[in-house]
């Protein structure tokens, strides 16, 4: 019998295994063992932590966030940490907290990676209103403290994989968009969740830029068995805090299976229907983002090679570029939804 | 003060590198300095790439002979800083994974386009001393027009890896069209007086 091989690994690729351990060792490690000097000074996260304090990694104190309303700060009291194992957690080394908030994509504030941390001083997230339609049982325009109110907070360490090839390790605090969803009783039309994001020209500078070519508000969608996966996370925060401008303020989706454009910030809107949604980026170019936009080092991107990533942050030191897992390393708990669909076509 | 130009010239064109060096050492590249080292020596590369072909232009209008004498030099600072960008996505974007790097020149059309302007470069890096020159002869001058190529090329692989602002292309898109304008001009007048 004929055991098939990956073919494309030649043993001349194979990395030794003293190598491999170390990288391994390198990237892998819990945060306990030291490494050295520069090593710690490259990944603090985890000794940010306090003394007494359950949460894996909280922002330095200096960054932190102050609430955007009174209300917050009571909803922040009480955070499950996350777990010590798949898929809620992963033992990567954390991206810190200063790369986390600098380098986003976030072009209602402009296109360069760090326009959105620098460019979005004006913005608010209090009082934030969202409006949920279509093919649901309590529709309504409901004030976001309403909506979070029954839902306890929870921390869960996620990969974030971007098209663009680079990739963090993020501490998300928030809670499953599956609970919000049973909440507000969809239909049994409703087969898509469309997602909008806030349009407020006044406060984000990227949105009557000259060079912007998205048609706004930025969409997103997820089939509804995508949306009620116990991964599909909405997060209100990042390192035991208020989630900054940047990261999507007040409150935004995080799927983290999927390219990070899936993963829709500022949500005003959340709208239940029958058909699939039109997405930004499919709109722009359906010949290079596709509505599924699962992580597949199978399917390449036009431009960007997918089946490696620089996780960040690289320095000179650190290359740091690994190889990326078919849908971001949690197949195990999404690839059935996928069963019998040409993922190369739908991509 | 003549004999002065050259190394200021010299010494002005290390300036970038020597500020993305320094950056990189005191690792003041930000999170991603892949990208950030990828962005800044391509678009160095292609400045120096259009100043050197503003020289010629540049002598004729000013009857200044010294600005051509900086032309080889700065044509080797635009090899010298592609080659860095090369580096760059060879490793921090690659990890120098070979099979990679081979499969994104042959598949990647912008790939392709920037690596054949690069080979372009090569070939005039190697046949620019003095030496060549006289072996070549009139060969020489024919080879070296490949430079229009490599520019164009330079502004083509730019053009198709940005997302969605294409400003900064269509500027040096723009250049390289007076630039090359000006040549194609002065070649239609060359031929009627010749005819006249």
């Amino acid at each position: 019998m004929l055991i098939k091989k990956p073919s494309d690994i030649k043993p001349s690729e194979i990395t030794p295994e003293s190598v491999y351990k170390n990288r391994r060792d390198f990237m892998f490690d819990g945060g306990k063992a030291l490494l050295g000097a520069a090593a710690a000074s490259t990944f603090p996260r985890i000794a940010n932590a306090q003394d007494g304090d359950a949460l894996r990694a909280r922002a330095p104190a200096a960054m932190r966030r102050s609430p955007p309303a009174a209300w917050w700060t009571e909803k922040f009291q009480s955070i499950k940490p996350a777990p010590d194992s798949e898929p809620f957690f992963t033992g990567e080394a954390l991206t810190p907290y200063e790369d986390v908030t600098i380098y986003n994509n976030f072009y209602e504030f402009g296109m360069d990676k760090s326009d959105p941390a620098t460019r979005s001083g004006e913005f608010k997230t209090d009082p934030w209103s969202v409006e949920i339609t279509g093919e649901v049982g309590k529709p309504g325009t409901y004030h976001l403290e309403d909506i979070l109110k029954p839902h306890d907070l929870e921390e869960r360490i996620y990969r974030l994989r971007c098209v663009e090839a680079w990739s963090m390790v993020i501490p998300w605090i928030g809670f499953p968009l599956a609970d919000l969803i049973n909440r507000f009783e969809p239909t049994s039309n409703a087969k898509f969740v469309e997602f909008e994001t806030i349009v407020d020209a006044e406060t984000m500078p990227g949105i009557n830029s000259r060079f912007a070519i998205v048609r706004w508000p930025y969409r997103e969608g997820l089939r509804m068995d995508e949306a009620m996966n116990p991964l599909t996370f909405m997060a209100v925060g990042l390192y035991g805090s208020y989630l900054p401008a940047q990261n999507g303020a007040p409150w935004r989706l995080v799927v983290p299976w999927k390219y990070g454009f899936k993963s829709i910030k500022s949500i005003v809107k959340i709208n239940f229907r029958e058909t699939q949604p039109d997405t930004t980026w499919e709109d722009l170019q359906p010949n290079e983002y596709g509505f599924y936009a699962n992580v597949n080092p199978e399917v390449h991107h036009p431009r960007w090679r997918q089946d490696m990533e620089r996780r960040l942050p690289q320095t000179l030191f650190s290359r740091r570029v690994i190889e990326t897992r078919k849908f971001n390393g949690y197949g195990e708990h999404v690839a059935h939804m996928y069963e019998g669909m040409d993922l190369s076509r739908y991509y | 003060m003549r004999e002065f130009i050259k190394p200021a010239v010299f010494l002005l064109a290390m300036v970038p590198f020597v500020l993305l060096l320094v950056r990189a050492l005191t690792n003041d590249l930000g999170p991603d300095p892949a990208q950030e080292l990828s962005i800044e020596t391509g678009e160095w590369t292609l400045r120096f790439l259009l100043a050197t072909l503003a020289l010629t232009p540049l002598r004729q209008l000013t009857g200044q002979p010294e600005f051509v004498r900086n032309r080889r030099m700065l044509g080797l600072f635009a090899l010298f800083y592609a080659t860095v960008h090369l580096l760059v996505w060879m490793t921090f974007i690659l990890g120098f994974r070979w099979f990679a790097i081979v499969e994104e020149i042959v598949e990647r059309p912008y790939i392709t386009v920037g690596f054949t302007a690069f080979m372009i470069m090569v070939a005039l890096g190697l046949t620019s001393p003095k030496a060549m020159v006289r072996k070549l002869g009139k060969n020489w001058k024919r080879l070296h027009r490949l430079v229009y190529v490599a520019a164009v090329l330079g502004v083509v692989h730019l053009l198709w890896i940005l997302r969605t602002d294409v400003s900064e292309a269509v500027l040096y898109g723009s250049i390289v069209f007076v630039l090359l304008g000006y040549r194609f001009i002065q070649y239609l007048n060359k031929k009627r007086r010749a005819v006249a």
